[in-house]
């Protein structure tokens, strides 16, 4: 009964979605007020009717209903029930669900959140949301129903869940990152609205900034927990490994951070204004095509869903409508989007430009890199991208994009006098090479790729620091107050940048100074790695709800003090007879220990035993993290928390 | 940006080609890759052997039925695929290994920890087979008949449901012919 009523309920989405791409539209330029006023209800129901639906799904997976196709496919009767309910977006058809829920719920915020924001726009912006509500509707429901029914030979138990899912940084993955992806349809649907009306003034970045900045953060944390998770959960210590899937969301990532800089300069300077637009609509697009090319069934990857070309056409149709759609408007359209006011060579917006090529260039890499396959098969060429290809155009991009991070933080708007320029990086330039040389000098002497990006890492530190600083003082009321006065988006964007030093200095320390070392042990064996000590002590079997495991008993000392217990395990479940390796990591802010068991080997109880020492990883994804504080801090800026007075407010401290 | 400049039909231009490229990656199944190969006699080729001072030929394929494994360290779905390959090694399927475009001590070192299922290794540094034979990627394992021809070209991880769906109704009894004999 259950999945009846939530198939229903994907109709009466649909419905709703359809009457909110049309009606508001037409009362917008027929003038009809009463239509326009519909939106945000129409908005609402959907919301409704897709929360429903979430629920229905939810049900069948807490009854273990294995007459559901769907969730006879990714469940089990023993199944702890956390992974029954996050099984829910565990697969294809339902992940969609999600992906709809989570639309209907941004539209319902807009809605909800847009009081300062004239009717007519939010009429826009809504409606817009509606015809990609409509789009993956459809797509749900015509290729892949969630509750398609399995009667009248229904399996007595399900086929489990993928084991690979069923663990706790899983549960979270994908909402998280659903809701960076899904987020952006929101800057996007405020770009197109932005063209159809023609105007896009700074009230119109005003708009669109929070919503950009809530979606960036949400992917960034969901990148971040996606690599975490690759790195503890496939067992063999990796934390990127340019997948096609990782870079399907890596891509809106590098766009949307360009669309946060260049949604500043359209706020504050009323400048870039074609450009905030394309970029919106490419984020967006970059959103699509990423699961276009998980659904598809074009590209091999590990996490590739099942295959199905007809679903991968509606995808593809899908993205032509869309980003077709909105690049041919934007084609008409963006000639009457000329900017007025310019700014000199030697500026914060020249800066920003180059911010804004330089992560657009990050992104055209990643999108050759993972379609590359595709175009070559094309040309008849057989040529495989691993990562040599990515790292060599990442790692000095980065660093590009690092250099002229400072100066751009420290120019003014419109123009900045050269010499003041020259001045201030004069002095830090040295400080951080001489801070950085002796920093790498610590763990071990590094190549000079390391020293170079740790005397970056520094230099943002310092340069931050330092503008902290210059600015907190420039009010002359004391240090303390001065520090006390600079604006909560001021601090949002010093943190984000020092999310991004403490990521670069984590990437390079763990690229240049990890140990791995694959050994066989039996039990009684021990392993040196530089001051640590891996004793193999003993190994037992138990028995979990719906898995065997063999586990391993390891000490860890250093220099004869002992640090860590850890515990490895090898799985196989039941249902699917799959075999796991659990990953035992002791981790501590400068360095993990991780121990994984490979394969039984010949003779007594021993194994291959995959040891590694990971120095500063966990700063990969603490960056991350304070990338996404700080998007959070300049949330939290006044100028949102009072939108009454936001069209007077410029912003104090940028 | 000029009023009525052309540049702005650029990025709609770039678009129509990237979705170009993608509707002709759409018919086809990365993991199916019906391969130009497939009831076609293996490419010729000579190359060194991982473990030992032989040298392969195609010759080396022929005889009886056997699977070619593509595989490499630095690919990840490699060492998912290994322990079902030591599973069907222990079955008594002879497995013949070719070691793609890896370094030599690594690919040594990995089989002498995580146990070795391939009756050979065939030694492919550059990648010159594995072009021959339109590899896509690692791994890729390929069903050959004692003829020598390629039956099935499976791109991808191997595990007990491939086996099962694709391998075995290929093979000419329930279970294929038992191995000569040779370990390494």
């Amino acid at each position: 009964m259950a999945a009846e009523i939530g198939h229903l309920s994907l109709w009466l989405a649909l419905a709703a979605a359809l009457c909110l791409s049309i009606f508001p539209l037409v009362g917008v330029y027929r003038g009809i007020n009463a239509w326009q006023w519909y939106a945000r209800p129409l908005a609402w129901v959907q919301w409704l009717a897709m929360t429903v639906a979430m629920v229905a799904l939810g049900y069948s997976f807490y009854i273990n209903d294995f007459t559901v196709s769907y969730v006879a496919n990714h469940s089990n009767s023993a199944l702890p029930l956390g992974y029954r309910i996050s099984a829910i977006w565990g697969g294809h058809e339902g992940s969609l669900l999600l992906w709809g829920w989570l639309l209907a719920s941004w539209a319902a915020m807009v809605g909800w959140l847009s009081r300062s924001v004239p009717l007519e726009m939010v009429s826009r912006v809504l409606a817009v949301m509606g015809m990609i509500a409509v789009g993956f509707l459809l797509f749900m429901l015509l290729t892949s129903n969630p509750f398609d029914r399995t009667l009248p030979w229904f399996p007595l138990d399900g086929a489990d869940l993928n084991p690979l899912l069923q663990d706790p940084g899983l549960i979270v993955h994908p909402p998280m990152l659903y809701m960076g992806y899904v987020g952006f349809s929101v800057a996007f649907a405020f770009a197109v609205a932005g063209l159809l009306a023609g105007n896009l003034d700074p009230a119109w970045a005003r708009w669109a900034r929070p919503w950009t900045t809530v979606a960036w953060c949400f992917l960034t944390v969901g990148i971040a927990l996606g690599s975490w998770w690759a790195y503890y959960e496939l067992g063999w210590g990796g934390w990127w490994f340019w997948d096609p899937v990782e870079n399907a969301s890596l891509m809106p990532w590098l766009a949307g951070t360009a669309l946060i800089h260049s949604l500043a300069v359209s706020e504050k300077r009323n400048l870039f204004r074609a450009w905030t637009v394309l970029l919106a609509i490419i984020t967006f697009s970059m959103s699509l095509l990423g699961t276009f090319l998980v659904r598809s069934g074009v590209l091999t990857s590990v996490h590739a869903f099942a295959n199905d070309p007809t679903r991968g056409a509606f995808i593809l149709g899908f993205l032509v409508v869309v980003a077709g759609g909105a690049l041919t408007l934007f084609a008409v359209r963006a000639s009457a989007l000329r900017s007025d006011g310019g700014f000199k060579p030697l500026s914060r917006e020249a800066f920003l430009l180059g911010n804004n090529l330089l992560l657009l260039t990050a992104m055209a890499v990643v999108l050759v890199g993972t379609i590359a396959p595709l175009f070559f098969e094309w040309m008849d060429l057989k040529i495989s991208i691993r990562s040599p290809y990515f790292n060599g155009f990442f790692v000095p991009l980065t660093f590009v994009l690092i250099l002229l991070l400072v100066p751009g933080v420290f120019s003014n708007w419109k123009r900045q006098d050269g010499n003041t320029l020259i001045r201030r990086i004069a002095l830090l330039v040295p400080a951080a090479a001489i801070a950085g040389w002796f920093a790498a000098r610590i763990p071990e002497p590094s190549p000079w790729q390391g020293v170079l990006a740790i005397m970056l890492s520094l230099y943002l530190i310092l340069a931050h620091g330092d503008d902290v600083l210059r600015r907190a003082q420039a009010y002359n009321v004391g240090l303390a107050a001065g520090l006390r006065k600079l604006g909560r988006s001021y601090w949002g964007m010093v943190t984000a940048h020092c999310g991004l030093a403490v990521m670069v200095a984590g990437i390079t320390l763990v690229s240049f100074h990890e140990v791995e070392r694959d050994v066989r042990m039996a039990p009684g064996d021990e392993v040196q790695l530089g001051d640590y000590r891996f004793v193999f002590d003993s190994l037992d079997e138990y028995r979990g709800p719906n898995f065997d495991s063999t586990r391993g008993h390891f000490q860890v000392f250093w220099k004869e003090e002992q640090v860590a217990l850890l515990h490895p395990e090898k799985r196989t479940y039941h249902a699917s007879r799959q075999v796991m390796t659990e990953a035992a990591i002791d981790a501590g802010f400068w360095r993990d220990l991780y121990v994984a068991m490979g394969e039984p080997l010949k003779g007594d109880n021993a194994w291959a035993v995959r040891i590694y020492f990971k120095p500063g990883i966990r700063w990969i994804w603490l960056g991350a993290l304070i990338m996404a504080l700080g998007g959070a801090l300049a949330l939290s800026d006044k100028r949102y928390r009072r939108q009454k007075f936001a069209s007077t407010q410029t912003g104090a401290g940028q | 940006m000029k009023a009525n400049s052309p540049w702005v039909f650029l990025p709609l231009g770039g678009f129509v080609l990237l979705a170009i490229v993608l509707a002709s990656g759409l018919g086809r199944d990365p993991q199916e890759l019906p391969s130009a190969l497939v009831g076609k006699p293996v490419p010729s080729f000579s190359l060194p052997s991982l473990l030992t001072e032989e040298t392969f030929t195609e010759e080396s394929l022929t005889g009886r039925w056997q699977l070619l494994n593509v595989w490499a360290t630095w690919c990840p779905t490699c060492h998912v695929e290994h322990p079902y390959l030591l599973t069907l090694a222990a079955q008594g399927v002879p497995i013949t290994g070719l070691n793609y475009k890896d370094e030599l001590p690594a690919a040594r070192d990995y089989l002498a920890n995580m146990g070795n299922p391939f009756t050979h290794v065939i030694v492919d540094s550059d990648g010159q087979l594995g072009l021959d034979l339109g590899v896509y990627g690692a791994p890729e394992t390929f069903l050959i008949n004692p003829q020598g021809e390629i039956v099935l070209r499976h791109a991808g991880d191997l595990n007990e449901r491939v086996w099962r769906e694709k391998f075995q109704p290929l093979l000419p009894a329930a279970k294929p012919v038992t191995a000569q004999g040779e370990g390494v």
